[in-house]
């Protein structure tokens, strides 16, 4: 219990340690050293995890402690990132961004770690409020728009889950006194007992909640004005981090409903919304002017692209959990990659933007790696996990959703395809000194390189504990390999 | 005691349609800040009784944060503001208040149709929450002031507290803080956004918030 607490304490801490200590380069290592402690931390969860009690708020099953690592790794890599960023840009590293990060980290570890659906919910609406004063960084009018949208809609959004929590408890309300919790295993256990009508409104009420935050579409209008006025590497904690949580919460909704016998009504419902996603994000990907809207479009596909694994099942579910690892380090490359585009040219509009590989060699390479990874080419782990959930849904017969599945994939790669092309190629615009100050250091460049070498494995081996924890937390939304 | 029950929940579907009607900023606040303070004690009267730590501190979380702090703070946040009337809302007044007492009537339907565990204490708590609720998002949707539109969220978030009074479980403690503490901060953050859009563009219509597009 002490080690779980400490998880999500240590980044608590770390943020008290910011506001008091004074410099840039004290603040700045304090954030990098919590990151790395926190990451050494959720490692040790991998050695024989204490297993989530009945009664307990906190505790780590397969789901939570997949997502919890994937978001430790983003947030410590993203801080690296950070020391770059915050060099280069006028704000410098003001208190309450660094501070703001960590605690962001610690409510994500809550979220990851609770095992009762109010804690949950009070995890999720922490990473909202504490993720908004990271979107305010350029400050300005369009940062102030961006932010006050996210915070509005996402803010109604998790109000609504709320009440669908409530709604659980009134599905639980029939069972017998020492039966009637919010726990998560508890409620599975139970889920023969629930009532079937207050289930259902829970589960719309959860999906459109979590959803919301998640970004799916149509609730996903916050997303492109948050993404492209935040800093490149808040979206990459945003659409990596943030949205994993949210999975997590849909993954459990669906776990749930599962177990008390309303499978085909939650899966046609996540089938549905996951293909007007990706729909949606396809048809505003293409033509696209602002890289960074473009990448926000590209999440809103990829959450489209869990949600219909997780709505298909079996097969596709375990695809659905690995591609949400593939997704988190992917949006690291590309966000990292356009927050280094951003700083050196200072637009976000990709028509001005020509001539990366000769002034950003790196990063122009690392922003074309990152779209074939986002694409789905071989041998990037995101082709394993894409393909999967084909072969889920082959699997499971009917030929619309697969048709529909890569004609819009297609669209999409062929939409990203033609601006990030466009980037990279051709001659560089400005002068010749403007550009030489666009130089990328290594701490901008490094965190890219380990997310790419991770997604590149994760596409040619998975290893043995990882697999396990996959087909588990696979499991138990009713999926298997 | 369920006479008092129902003339609180009564009260609180008619103090969320007089927000839907009130032009001035400042009158908005205050009618929450009522609603918040009259529905802070129905925990209480539904589970009879003396009240035991854990409620006696729950009503007094709620009591100071939703009915004194939150309001306080929000009219702190346009202290400085001269435009104190939603004069444009998106949708008149007239026309807000009778697509209001439809939702109304939308909430009791829809509550006739669930069924309720046996042990809840009025019949008129579902639809008092649904309609609390329903009336709070047209708020949102309906004004352009950034104020009234956290006022609508705070409504909704009402809406759902009145749910949740009526639950047969009892949440852990720390749970219910935890909800409350959130609420909190999500106000506080809100409210310096506004201050924020008030010193930026001189007045916090939200209007001038619609720069962002494809």
């Amino acid at each position: 219990m002490i080690h779980l607490l400490s998880t999500f304490l240590v980044p608590i801490l770390g943020a008290g340690a910011i506001f008091l200590l004074p410099g840039r380069r004290r603040r700045l290592t304090v954030l990098l050293a919590t990151t790395i402690t926190h990451l050494c931390l959720t490692a040790r969860l991998w050695l024989g995890a204490p297993e989530a009690g009945s009664s307990a708020l906190l505790g780590v099953d397969a789901a939570g402690l997949l997502f919890l690592s994937v978001i430790s790794l983003l947030y410590c890599l993203v801080a690296v990132h950070l020391v770059a960023y915050t060099r280069r840009d006028a704000r410098g590293a003001p208190k309450v961004f660094l501070a703001c990060h960590l605690l962001s980290l610690s409510a994500m570890t809550v979220a990851t770690l609770s095992t009762h659906w109010g804690l949950f919910w009070v995890a999720m609406e922490a990473t909202t409020l504490a993720t908004a004063p990271l979107l305010f960084y350029h400050h300005g009018p369009r940062a102030l728009e961006a932010t006050w949208k996210y915070l509005l809609i996402c803010s109604v959004g998790i109000a609504l889950a709320l009440l669908g929590t409530l709604f659980l408890g009134m599905a639980a309300a029939g069972l017998a006194e020492s039966q009637r919790t919010l726990g998560f295993v508890a409620m599975v256990d139970n889920a023969g007992g629930l009532s079937t009508p207050w289930l259902k409104m829970a589960t719309v009420f959860l999906i459109v909640g979590y959803g919301t935050k998640m970004g799916l579409a149509p609730m996903h209008t916050w997303k492109p004005d948050a993404y492209g006025e935040a800093p490149p590497p808040v979206a990459a904690l945003l659409s990596g981090g943030l949205t994993n949580c949210a999975f997590l919460g849909i993954l459990r909704v669906s776990q749930l409903c599962t177990a008390a016998g309303q499978g085909p009504f939650v899966r046609s419902m996540l089938v549905a919304l996951g293909l007007l996603s990706i729909g949606i994000a396809a048809a505003s990907i293409v033509g696209q002017g602002n890289y960074r809207r473009m990448l926000a479009y590209s999440s809103v596909e990829h959450m489209g692209i869990l949600t219909l694994g997780i709505g298909i099942g079996g097969l596709a579910a375990f695809g659905a959990l690995l591609h949400a690892v593939n997704n988190a380090f992917n949006k690291g490359i590309l966000f990292l990659a356009a927050g280094n585009v951003l700083q050196a040219r200072g637009t976000s509009d990709s028509k001005s933007v020509t001539g990366l590989l000769a002034t950003q060699p790196v990063t122009g390479v690392f922003l074309i790696l990152g779209f074939l990874a986002a694409s789905g080419i071989p041998p990037f782990g995101t082709f394993i996990s894409e393909f999967t959930i084909l072969r889920g849904m082959i699997a499971s017969g009917g030929a619309v959703v697969p048709i529909l599945y890569l004609g819009f994939l297609a669209l999409v790669f062929i939409g990203m395809g033609s601006s990030v092309l466009e980037m990279v190629q051709g001659a560089p615009k400005g002068t010749s000194s403007e550009l030489r100050a666009g130089r990328d250091s290594l701490a901008a460049v490094l965190p890219m390189a380990v997310f790419t070498v991770v997604v590149l494995l994760l596409g040619l081996w998975i290893p043995g504990p990882l697999q396990a924890v996959l087909e588990h937390a696979a499991g138990l939304t009713g999926g298997a390999r | 005691m369920s006479f008092l029950i129902d003339s609180i929940l009564i009260l609180a579907i008619l103090l969320s349609v007089f927000a839907l009607g009130a032009s001035r900023m400042g009158m908005t606040i205050r009618i929450f800040a009522i609603q918040s303070f009259l529905i802070a004690f129905l925990p209480w009267f539904l589970h009879g009784g003396t009240p035991g730590f854990h409620q006696l501190l729950l009503l007094t979380g709620t009591v100071v944060v939703k009915a004194f702090v939150i309001p306080a703070f929000l009219s702190w946040a346009i202290r400085d503001v001269s435009m104190r009337r939603d004069m444009a809302p998106l949708l008149g007044f007239g026309t807000s208040l009778f697509v209001g007492s439809l939702l109304v009537a939308l909430a009791f339907i829809i509550s006739a149709n669930l069924p309720l565990p046996t042990g809840v204490a009025s019949s008129l708590l579902l639809p008092a929450s649904l309609s609390t609720l329903l009336l709070g998002l047209l708020l949102i949707i309906s004004r352009t002031k950034a104020v009234t539109q956290v006022v609508g969220y705070l409504i909704v978030e009402n809406g759902i507290f009145l749910f949740g009074v009526s639950l047969v479980l009892e949440m852990p403690l720390l749970v219910e803080m935890g909800i409350l503490l959130d609420l909190f901060v999500a106000v506080f953050v809100m409210g310096i956004v506004i201050f924020r859009i008030n010193r930026e563009f001189e007045h916090m219509d939200t209007h001038n918030l619609t720069v962002l597009r494809d």
